[in-house]
């Protein structure tokens, strides 16, 4: 998972924080295998986060994920320096940002790193307009170019007409967006957003969501996004990291996490969470098996269907190009008529895409007599869905790990 | 049992000489320019004949408090019972000492705030020179000020800075200190420099609290600045002085009562200021 290729934007590498005088100590203390309450209870000292580790690429949306007090927030600061690891590595575009001078990490706070806070953080005495504007402000640009800036940025997050209200007079789905207001108008490649959408109500929840992604089509930023809801994670992030006690526990898809979860507490993490919502044609489809080509016999149809003991094979030709499907009683029935199975085979099955949302997989998948085959935009057999498959990824835990 | 006597006062009145045969081009040099900014006060206050000055403060009040008709003509009520009692050249002589004195004490205390709020060193240090500053009898600043500066207006004004300025700095100081954690982060995230952090988030929203700790210093000022009279400091103490030698209560309580209005009228400015 973690690469080290060029387009790697934020790069974290073992990195530790504790909140107390002497976090060696504390560090010290958690190498050797005591718990985060344990080291409290010897020191006084909170760990933070500890030795969490990931890349985040040019133009991801990395959600980090765990229950209140797992670390998000902390870790999340800790990657423009608002708190100071006590060990590890926080690279941005190649740069030790652990390293940077004062003046060097002003610079790349101003340019690169845009930040939306968990409680708004809005400045009581300004205006809507000057509270967005505050990052160009102190980046020295021009009053009237900044406010321009700024009233097209507010545009964009709906609260047009809201200029010149002062905070208070916002309710706090509004104060939410003036706060990713302030963070977007700075035009920063690199976005920390903690909780940026939890005072929102659903439905504009749901709109933000897709606003941002939307967002991230177009400009492209590099996004790290601190949630504790898991839907909301599954949704916008290209890739996961679960969060407990102040360590990474699993990185990965939505869809990795859902259906391998590294542990009992990954498991337990995700087995609230609304399956079908989320999972794709490709999370739940297991090895389309028994395969068979196109110029096959019959007799040695029949023999691979035995061997995997299903009443039916994919057709397929030499290019692995999916043809059809054959079931067992046409197959028979060629057999003693010395048909040949290009004959008998159905070319009229509905074929599924990777992308096919498991919500509409289960209408289709539920009424049938042999599992649907998974087909590439290049018509090439990926997997099959049955509606073993189907019931096994709709309930985790039930299964070992999910899908095969 | 005697135990040889420390000799306090001793070394207080030899660090007094040291610093006035070193320092004494300095003392004078601040005498002068203090004594001219409470002169050049009292002359811009008294450039205006009574009445035309107090409609001038009367429209002032009903200005920064939001154009509260009540408070303004009250306070005009106020300064023309001040002119009818003949206490108008005085009051207006105790009011530019006022003034410059809460001046110097801000252009001190204010800094001095500041510095305590960014750094828990100089606080530890000067947080107990406060208390000792606050504590200490008004009367024993008399002392040195007379030393330093002689008698008159300039030795009541530095008695009156010194009296007045620890409220300032501690109400700077802990409105600093109070802005909340994350406004502080949100200017840093976004890359501010101290300055910026300092002038855009920190005193603005310190504000309130320190315009608190101006009241609280033209409060102190102002009764101070009576004490000064023993000193040689001009105006209505001079005048509370004169009554209390002569046992003239009526002069006495007519200087008292006129030291009330200012003192009324200084309060309502400071705090509309705030609240607006
Ligand atoms: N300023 C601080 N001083 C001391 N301890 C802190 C501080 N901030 C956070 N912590 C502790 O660090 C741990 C992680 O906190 P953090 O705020 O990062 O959690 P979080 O995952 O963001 O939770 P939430 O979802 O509630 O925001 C917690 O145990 C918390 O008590
Ligand atoms: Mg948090």
């Amino acid at each position: 998972m973690i690469s080290e290729c060029g387009n790697v934007k934020v790069k974290v590498r073992n990195l530790s924080m504790i909140f107390g005088e002497r976090p060696e100590e504390a560090l010290q203390y958690l190498k050797e295998g005591l718990t985060k309450d344990e080291i409290f209870e010897r020191t006084g000292q909170i760990v933070g986060v500890y030795d969490a580790s990931f890349d985040v690429a040019k133009g991801e949306i990395f959600v980090l994920m765990g229950l209140s007090g797992s670390g998000k927030s902390t870790l999340l600061r800790c990657i423009n320096r608002l708190f100071e690891p006590a060990a590890g590595e926080v690279i941005i575009d190649g740069e030790n940002a652990l390293e940077m001078t004062p003046q060097r990490l002003r610079e790349v706070r101003r340019t690169k790193l845009g930040m939306v806070f968990q409680n708004f953080a809005l400045f009581p005495h300004r205006t809507i307009i000057e509270n967005v504007a505050y990052g160009l402000e102190v980046r020295g640009v021009p009053e009237k170019e900044r406010l321009a800036k700024a009233a097209e940025v507010l545009k964009l997050v709906g609260l047009e007409g809201h200029e010149d209200s002062h905070p208070s007079q916002l309710s706090g789905g509004m104060q939410q967006r003036v706060g990713l207001a302030r963070g977007l108008a700075s035009d920063p490649d690199i976005l920390l957003m903690d909780e940026a959408f939890s005072a929102l109500d659903p439905l504009i929840r749901r709109e933000m969501q897709d606003e941002l992604l939307d967002l991230q089509d177009k400009v492209n930023k590099t996004i790290i996004f601190v949630s504790h809801d898991l839907d909301e994670a599954l949704h916008i992030g290209d890739r996961i990291a679960l969060m407990k006690d102040g360590e990474i526990i699993q990185t990965g898809t939505g869809e990795e996490i859902l259906t391998k979860p590294a542990d009992e507490y990954v498991a337990k993490f995700v087995a609230g969470v609304n399956m079908a919502k989320v999972l794709t044609a490709e999370g739940v489809m297991k090895r389309p098996e028994p395969v068979i080509f196109v110029d096959s016999s019959p007799e040695s149809a029949l023999k691979r269907m035995r061997k995997y003991r299903k009443n039916f094979a994919f057709v397929t030709n030499k290019n692995e190009e999916f043809r059809g499907v054959l079931r067992e009683q046409e197959a028979k029935e060629a057999a003693e008529s010395g048909k040949r199975v290009e004959e008998v085979f159905f070319l009229d099955t509905p074929v599924l895409s990777p992308e096919t949302p498991v919500t509409e997989l289960i209408s289709i998948v539920a009424g049938g007599t042999h599992p649907l085959p998974v087909v590439d935009d290049r018509r090439i057999l990926v997997g099959m869905i049955g509606q073993t498959a189907l019931l096994d990824a709709l309930t985790p835990g039930v299964t070992e790990n999910g899908v095969a | 049992m005697a135990l040889p006597r420390i000799p306090i006062g001793d070394g207080v009145e030899i660090a007094v000489n040291w610093v006035e045969s070193h320092f004494g081009g300095l003392l004078d040099l601040l005498s002068t320019v203090l004594g001219a900014l409470v002169e050049g006060l009292k002359d811009v206050l008294l450039l205006l004949p009574p009445l035309a000055m107090a409609l001038v403060i009367a429209a002032f009040v009903w200005a920064v408090s939001k154009r509260n008709f009540k408070m303004a003509a009250s306070t005009l009520l106020g300064l023309l019972l001040i002119e009818n009692m003949q206490l108008w050249t005085l009051s207006m002589e105790t009011l530019a000492l006022v003034i410059s004195s809460t001046l110097v004490a801000l252009v001190i205390g204010i800094p001095v705030g500041i510095l305590c709020s960014r750094s828990d060193a100089a606080n530890s240090i000067i947080t107990p020179i406060l208390d000792l500053m606050q504590t200490m009898p008004s009367f024993v600043y008399l002392i040195p000020a007379v030393i330093f500066f002689g008698l008159g207006n300039v030795p009541g004004m530095i008695a009156t800075v010194v009296f007045a300025m620890p409220p300032t700095i501690r109400l700077t100081n802990l409105g600093i200190r109070q802005v909340p954690k994350d406004l502080v982060e949100v200017a840093e995230a976004f890359g501010s420099t101290p300055k910026q952090k300092l002038l855009k988030v920190q005193l603005p929203l310190a504000m309130p609290t320190i315009m608190a700790g101006v009241n609280q210093c033209i409060m102190l000022s102002l009764s101070m600045v009576v004490i000064a009279a023993m000193i040689g400091a001009r105006g209505l103490g001079y005048q509370v002085l004169v009554g209390i030698q002569r046992v003239d209560i009526g002069t006495g309580f007519e200087a008292g009562l006129a030291i009330v209005i200012i003192a009324m009228v200084l309060d309502r400015i400071t705090r509309s200021l705030t609240e607006g």
